[in-house]
Protein backbone atom coordinates (compact mmCIF):
# COMPACT_ATOMS: atom_id res chain seq x y z
CA UNK A 1 0.00 0.00 0.00
CA UNK A 2 2.93 2.86 1.24
CA UNK A 3 4.68 1.39 -1.68
CA UNK A 4 2.52 1.96 -4.12
CA UNK A 5 1.41 5.57 -2.75
CA UNK A 6 5.05 6.41 -2.64
CA UNK A 7 5.82 5.14 -5.95
CA UNK A 8 3.21 7.93 -7.29
CA UNK A 9 3.88 10.25 -5.80
CA UNK A 10 7.60 10.06 -6.63
CA UNK A 11 6.15 9.74 -10.43
CA UNK A 12 4.06 12.57 -10.20
CA UNK A 13 7.34 14.66 -9.18
CA UNK A 14 9.42 13.60 -11.94
CA UNK A 15 6.29 14.05 -14.08
CA UNK A 16 6.45 17.57 -13.17
CA UNK A 17 9.70 18.20 -13.32
CA UNK A 18 9.83 16.87 -16.38
CA UNK A 19 6.87 19.53 -17.39
CA UNK A 20 9.01 22.39 -15.97
CA UNK A 21 12.13 21.66 -18.00
CA UNK A 22 10.52 21.53 -20.92
CA UNK A 23 9.02 24.72 -20.28
CA UNK A 24 12.46 26.04 -19.76
CA UNK A 25 13.79 24.40 -22.68
CA UNK A 26 11.49 26.21 -24.96
CA UNK A 27 11.83 29.53 -22.69
CA UNK A 28 14.61 32.01 -23.55
CA UNK A 29 16.33 33.30 -20.58
CA UNK A 30 17.85 36.45 -21.33
CA UNK A 31 14.20 37.65 -22.19
CA UNK A 32 13.48 39.78 -19.10
CA UNK A 33 9.69 40.77 -18.62
CA UNK A 34 9.63 44.67 -18.42
CA UNK A 35 7.77 46.15 -15.23
CA UNK A 36 7.06 49.02 -17.35
CA UNK A 37 4.29 47.32 -18.98
CA UNK A 38 1.13 49.18 -17.89
CA UNK A 39 3.32 52.24 -16.97
CA UNK A 40 3.52 55.50 -18.82
CA UNK A 41 6.22 56.41 -20.76
CA UNK A 42 8.84 57.81 -18.68
CA UNK A 43 9.73 61.56 -19.43
CA UNK A 44 12.86 62.71 -21.49
CA UNK A 45 13.65 65.47 -23.51
CA UNK A 46 16.19 64.59 -26.24
CA UNK A 47 17.50 66.51 -28.88
CA UNK A 48 16.21 65.41 -32.69
CA UNK A 49 18.68 62.83 -34.94
CA UNK A 50 18.22 65.55 -37.82
CA UNK A 51 18.25 68.57 -35.75
CA UNK A 52 20.38 68.87 -32.78
CA UNK A 53 18.75 72.25 -32.26
CA UNK A 54 15.30 70.46 -31.85
CA UNK A 55 14.14 68.66 -29.12
CA UNK A 56 11.35 66.20 -28.52
CA UNK A 57 9.33 65.13 -25.29
CA UNK A 58 7.07 62.89 -23.95
CA UNK A 59 4.03 65.23 -24.71
CA UNK A 60 4.78 65.26 -28.42
CA UNK A 61 3.67 61.85 -28.86
CA UNK A 62 0.34 61.81 -27.06
CA UNK A 63 -2.83 61.45 -28.91
CA UNK A 64 -1.90 58.52 -31.16
CA UNK A 65 -0.83 54.31 -30.00
CA UNK A 66 2.72 54.28 -31.60
CA UNK A 67 5.85 52.13 -31.99
CA UNK A 68 8.94 53.36 -30.11
CA UNK A 69 11.90 51.63 -31.87
CA UNK A 70 14.92 51.69 -30.18
CA UNK A 71 18.02 51.01 -32.71
CA UNK A 72 21.70 51.63 -33.19
CA UNK A 73 23.92 51.65 -36.18
CA UNK A 74 26.07 49.32 -33.95
CA UNK A 75 23.28 46.85 -33.63
CA UNK A 76 23.31 44.31 -36.00
CA UNK A 77 20.19 42.71 -35.19
CA UNK A 78 18.59 46.32 -35.87
CA UNK A 79 19.60 45.34 -39.56
CA UNK A 80 17.71 42.62 -39.66
CA UNK A 81 14.41 44.10 -38.88
CA UNK A 82 14.95 46.77 -40.30
CA UNK A 83 13.18 46.24 -44.03
CA UNK A 84 10.16 45.19 -42.00
CA UNK A 85 10.00 48.50 -40.25
CA UNK A 86 10.37 50.66 -43.56
CA UNK A 87 7.97 47.86 -44.95
CA UNK A 88 5.20 48.46 -42.12
CA UNK A 89 5.80 52.39 -42.24
CA UNK A 90 5.21 52.32 -46.24
CA UNK A 91 1.77 50.47 -45.21
CA UNK A 92 1.05 53.27 -42.75
CA UNK A 93 -0.49 51.69 -40.28
CA UNK A 94 0.78 53.18 -37.20
CA UNK A 95 3.56 55.86 -36.62
CA UNK A 96 6.90 54.11 -35.83
CA UNK A 97 9.14 56.49 -33.76
CA UNK A 98 13.10 55.88 -33.21
CA UNK A 99 15.26 56.17 -30.13
CA UNK A 100 18.68 56.12 -31.67
CA UNK A 101 20.61 54.13 -28.37
CA UNK A 102 24.15 54.99 -27.78
CA UNK A 103 24.88 56.09 -31.30
CA UNK A 104 26.96 58.51 -32.81
CA UNK A 105 25.20 61.16 -35.16
CA UNK A 106 27.05 60.57 -38.52
CA UNK A 107 26.91 57.09 -37.86
CA UNK A 108 22.96 56.94 -37.54
CA UNK A 109 22.33 59.13 -40.23
CA UNK A 110 24.55 57.47 -42.64
CA UNK A 111 23.10 54.25 -41.51
CA UNK A 112 19.53 55.36 -42.54
CA UNK A 113 20.08 56.73 -45.45
CA UNK A 114 21.48 53.70 -46.18
CA UNK A 115 18.87 51.41 -45.50
CA UNK A 116 15.76 53.71 -45.64
CA UNK A 117 13.75 55.94 -42.41
CA UNK A 118 10.59 54.42 -41.29
CA UNK A 119 10.50 56.29 -38.65
CA UNK A 120 8.50 59.81 -38.14
CA UNK A 121 10.85 61.28 -35.76
CA UNK A 122 14.23 59.91 -34.02
CA UNK A 123 15.45 60.80 -30.89
CA UNK A 124 19.02 60.97 -30.41
CA UNK A 125 19.86 59.41 -26.96
CA UNK A 126 23.78 59.52 -27.05
CA UNK A 127 24.29 58.55 -23.48
CA UNK A 128 21.07 56.00 -23.29
CA UNK A 129 19.68 58.26 -20.38
CA UNK A 130 15.91 57.24 -22.15
CA UNK A 131 17.34 53.83 -22.81
CA UNK A 132 18.06 53.46 -19.19
CA UNK A 133 14.44 54.75 -18.03
CA UNK A 134 13.28 52.57 -20.32
CA UNK A 135 14.82 49.28 -19.09
CA UNK A 136 16.49 48.80 -22.38
CA UNK A 137 19.42 46.25 -22.16
CA UNK A 138 19.77 45.86 -25.38
CA UNK A 139 18.86 46.58 -28.90
CA UNK A 140 16.80 46.64 -30.76
CA UNK A 141 13.82 46.57 -27.97
CA UNK A 142 10.49 47.69 -29.51
CA UNK A 143 7.49 49.28 -27.10
CA UNK A 144 3.88 49.51 -28.71
CA UNK A 145 2.55 52.80 -26.52
CA UNK A 146 -0.96 53.48 -26.34
CA UNK A 147 -2.00 57.37 -27.40
CA UNK A 148 -2.02 58.33 -23.23
CA UNK A 149 1.60 57.43 -24.03
CA UNK A 150 1.20 53.99 -21.83
CA UNK A 151 3.54 51.47 -22.53
CA UNK A 152 1.26 48.64 -23.63
CA UNK A 153 3.68 45.72 -24.71
CA UNK A 154 7.53 45.35 -25.61
CA UNK A 155 9.72 43.15 -27.73
CA UNK A 156 12.84 42.57 -26.93
CA UNK A 157 14.52 41.53 -30.32
CA UNK A 158 14.20 42.36 -33.68
CA UNK A 159 10.51 42.44 -34.81
CA UNK A 160 10.02 39.49 -36.92
CA UNK A 161 7.19 38.73 -39.44
CA UNK A 162 6.00 36.14 -37.37
CA UNK A 163 5.56 38.71 -33.83
CA UNK A 164 3.94 41.20 -35.97
CA UNK A 165 1.34 39.06 -37.22
CA UNK A 166 0.88 37.33 -34.12
CA UNK A 167 1.74 39.78 -31.08
CA UNK A 168 1.75 43.26 -32.24
CA UNK A 169 -0.49 44.21 -34.90
CA UNK A 170 -3.36 42.02 -32.88
CA UNK A 171 -2.33 44.30 -30.05
CA UNK A 172 -2.41 47.50 -31.83
CA UNK A 173 -5.41 46.92 -33.75
CA UNK A 174 -6.85 46.71 -30.02
CA UNK A 175 -5.74 50.15 -29.50
CA UNK A 176 -6.52 52.00 -32.72
CA UNK A 177 -10.39 50.78 -31.46
CA UNK A 178 -12.11 54.36 -31.19
CA UNK A 179 -12.60 55.05 -27.24
CA UNK A 180 -9.80 52.76 -26.42
CA UNK B 1 58.88 22.76 -28.07
CA UNK B 2 60.90 25.68 -27.05
CA UNK B 3 58.67 27.83 -29.63
CA UNK B 4 55.47 26.57 -26.96
CA UNK B 5 57.56 28.54 -24.19
CA UNK B 6 58.27 31.57 -26.08
CA UNK B 7 54.66 32.26 -25.22
CA UNK B 8 54.80 32.45 -22.28
CA UNK B 9 56.06 35.86 -21.81
CA UNK B 10 53.73 37.44 -24.26
CA UNK B 11 50.64 35.47 -22.27
CA UNK B 12 51.80 36.77 -19.11
CA UNK B 13 51.79 40.70 -20.30
CA UNK B 14 48.42 39.91 -21.98
CA UNK B 15 47.18 38.83 -18.60
CA UNK B 16 48.33 41.84 -17.03
CA UNK B 17 46.99 44.10 -19.12
CA UNK B 18 43.68 42.46 -18.79
CA UNK B 19 43.53 42.70 -15.44
CA UNK B 20 44.20 46.37 -15.18
CA UNK B 21 41.01 47.17 -18.00
CA UNK B 22 39.06 45.61 -15.73
CA UNK B 23 40.08 48.28 -12.90
CA UNK B 24 38.23 50.59 -15.33
CA UNK B 25 35.56 51.28 -12.75
CA UNK B 26 37.48 51.80 -9.87
CA UNK B 27 39.19 54.96 -10.38
CA UNK B 28 35.75 57.08 -9.24
CA UNK B 29 36.02 59.86 -6.68
CA UNK B 30 33.88 59.71 -3.90
CA UNK B 31 33.27 62.61 -1.40
CA UNK B 32 32.78 60.70 1.20
CA UNK B 33 34.65 57.22 1.94
CA UNK B 34 31.63 55.60 3.17
CA UNK B 35 29.97 56.33 -0.49
CA UNK B 36 32.61 54.12 -2.00
CA UNK B 37 31.73 51.45 0.32
CA UNK B 38 28.27 51.78 -0.33
CA UNK B 39 28.57 51.70 -4.62
CA UNK B 40 30.68 48.49 -4.01
CA UNK B 41 28.37 47.03 -2.50
CA UNK B 42 25.55 47.91 -4.44
CA UNK B 43 27.09 47.52 -7.69
CA UNK B 44 28.24 43.61 -6.21
CA UNK B 45 24.19 43.12 -5.79
CA UNK B 46 23.18 44.39 -9.36
CA UNK B 47 22.68 41.88 -12.36
CA UNK B 48 24.16 42.88 -15.65
CA UNK B 49 21.19 42.01 -18.19
CA UNK B 50 23.55 41.63 -20.44
CA UNK B 51 25.62 38.83 -19.20
CA UNK B 52 23.14 37.79 -16.73
CA UNK B 53 25.72 35.88 -14.90
CA UNK B 54 27.39 38.90 -14.10
CA UNK B 55 27.37 41.57 -11.46
CA UNK B 56 26.98 44.89 -12.54
CA UNK B 57 30.51 44.96 -10.84
CA UNK B 58 31.98 42.20 -12.71
CA UNK B 59 30.51 42.89 -16.09
CA UNK B 60 32.21 44.87 -19.38
CA UNK B 61 29.36 45.59 -20.92
CA UNK B 62 28.10 49.02 -21.80
CA UNK B 63 25.05 48.31 -20.09
CA UNK B 64 26.90 47.38 -17.03
CA UNK B 65 28.96 50.67 -17.69
CA UNK B 66 26.09 52.79 -17.68
CA UNK B 67 24.44 51.50 -14.49
CA UNK B 68 27.61 51.84 -12.46
CA UNK B 69 27.78 55.33 -13.75
CA UNK B 70 24.01 55.91 -12.42
CA UNK B 71 24.69 54.24 -9.20
CA UNK B 72 27.84 56.34 -8.71
CA UNK B 73 25.66 59.43 -9.39
CA UNK B 74 23.23 58.79 -7.53
CA UNK B 75 25.27 58.10 -4.41
CA UNK B 76 26.80 61.11 -4.85
CA UNK B 77 23.45 62.90 -5.17
CA UNK B 78 22.83 61.43 -1.60
CA UNK B 79 20.30 58.76 -2.44
CA UNK B 80 20.21 55.66 -0.20
CA UNK B 81 20.35 51.87 -0.91
CA UNK B 82 16.95 51.67 -0.87
CA UNK B 83 16.79 54.32 -3.71
CA UNK B 84 19.22 53.01 -5.57
CA UNK B 85 17.46 49.79 -5.90
CA UNK B 86 14.17 50.61 -6.36
CA UNK B 87 15.41 52.87 -9.05
CA UNK B 88 16.69 49.35 -10.63
CA UNK B 89 13.88 47.55 -9.95
CA UNK B 90 11.45 50.07 -11.31
CA UNK B 91 13.27 49.88 -14.88
CA UNK B 92 14.95 46.58 -15.14
CA UNK B 93 12.47 44.28 -12.76
CA UNK B 94 13.06 42.23 -9.80
CA UNK B 95 15.31 40.59 -12.00
CA UNK B 96 18.33 42.87 -11.98
CA UNK B 97 18.44 42.49 -7.72
CA UNK B 98 20.54 39.06 -7.06
CA UNK B 99 18.82 39.39 -4.00
CA UNK B 100 15.15 39.25 -4.51
CA UNK B 101 12.55 40.74 -2.58
CA UNK B 102 9.96 38.41 -0.85
CA UNK B 103 6.89 38.60 -3.08
CA UNK B 104 4.08 36.28 -3.65
CA UNK B 105 5.95 36.27 -7.36
CA UNK B 106 9.25 35.02 -5.52
CA UNK B 107 7.51 32.54 -2.75
CA UNK B 108 8.51 29.23 -4.89
CA UNK B 109 11.98 31.00 -4.84
CA UNK B 110 12.34 31.56 -1.49
CA UNK B 111 10.69 28.52 -0.48
CA UNK B 112 11.47 25.85 -2.55
CA UNK B 113 14.48 24.71 -0.70
CA UNK B 114 12.69 24.37 2.50
CA UNK B 115 9.58 22.80 1.02
CA UNK B 116 12.23 20.18 -0.75
CA UNK B 117 13.96 19.62 3.02
CA UNK B 118 9.86 19.21 4.13
CA UNK B 119 9.18 16.58 2.30
CA UNK B 120 12.34 14.70 1.82
CA UNK B 121 12.26 14.63 5.61
CA UNK B 122 8.78 13.27 5.39
CA UNK B 123 10.04 10.49 2.81
CA UNK B 124 12.91 9.36 5.10
CA UNK B 125 10.84 9.16 8.25
CA UNK B 126 7.82 6.95 6.35
CA UNK B 127 10.59 4.70 5.08
CA UNK B 128 11.84 4.61 8.48
CA UNK B 129 8.90 3.91 9.83
CA UNK B 130 8.33 1.13 7.21
CA UNK B 131 11.10 -0.35 7.86
CA UNK B 132 10.90 -1.01 11.38
CA UNK B 133 7.98 -2.02 10.71
CA UNK B 134 9.06 -4.45 8.77
CA UNK B 135 11.66 -5.89 10.73
CA UNK B 136 9.98 -6.59 14.09
CA UNK B 137 7.82 -9.38 12.59
CA UNK B 138 11.13 -10.60 11.49
CA UNK B 139 12.51 -11.38 14.48
CA UNK B 140 9.90 -14.13 14.85
CA UNK B 141 12.08 -17.49 15.12
CA UNK B 142 10.94 -20.99 15.16
CA UNK B 143 9.54 -22.71 18.27
CA UNK B 144 12.51 -25.48 18.50
CA UNK B 145 15.43 -22.07 19.23
CA UNK B 146 12.31 -20.27 21.30
CA UNK B 147 12.02 -22.98 23.49
CA UNK B 148 15.83 -23.19 23.76
CA UNK B 149 16.15 -19.73 24.91
CA UNK B 150 13.52 -19.70 27.31
CA UNK B 151 15.61 -23.06 28.53
CA UNK B 152 19.18 -20.50 28.99
CA UNK B 153 17.09 -18.04 30.47
CA UNK B 154 15.36 -20.34 33.50
CA UNK B 155 19.03 -21.66 33.94
CA UNK B 156 20.38 -18.18 34.07
CA UNK B 157 17.85 -16.70 36.64
CA UNK B 158 18.29 -20.12 38.37
CA UNK B 159 21.96 -19.08 38.67
CA UNK B 160 22.56 -16.05 41.51
CA UNK B 161 25.17 -14.27 39.20
CA UNK B 162 25.43 -10.46 39.22
CA UNK B 163 24.71 -10.38 35.49
CA UNK B 164 21.19 -12.01 35.83
CA UNK B 165 20.33 -10.16 39.04
CA UNK B 166 20.74 -7.01 37.03
CA UNK B 167 18.38 -8.69 33.71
Amino acid sequence: MWRKVLFTVIFLCFLALMALFGYALKRDPSLVTSPLIGKPVPDFSLPLLSDPNRTIGKPDLLGTPYLLNVWASWCAACRTEHPLLVQLARQNLVPIHGLNYRDTREDAQSWLERYGNPYDVVAFDEKGALGLDLGVYGAPETFLVDRNNVIVYKQVGPITEKVWVDVLYPKLVELQKPGQ
Amino acid sequence: MTRKFTKWPVLMVLLLLGSAGAQDHAVLEFSHPEYKERYNNLINQLRCLVCQNQTIADSHAELALDLRKRVYEMIEQGASDRDVIDFMAQRYGDFVLYNPPLKPSTMLLWFAPFIAIGVGSVALLLYIVRRNRQTAPAAEVSESIRRRVEELRGRQQARPSKQGSKQ
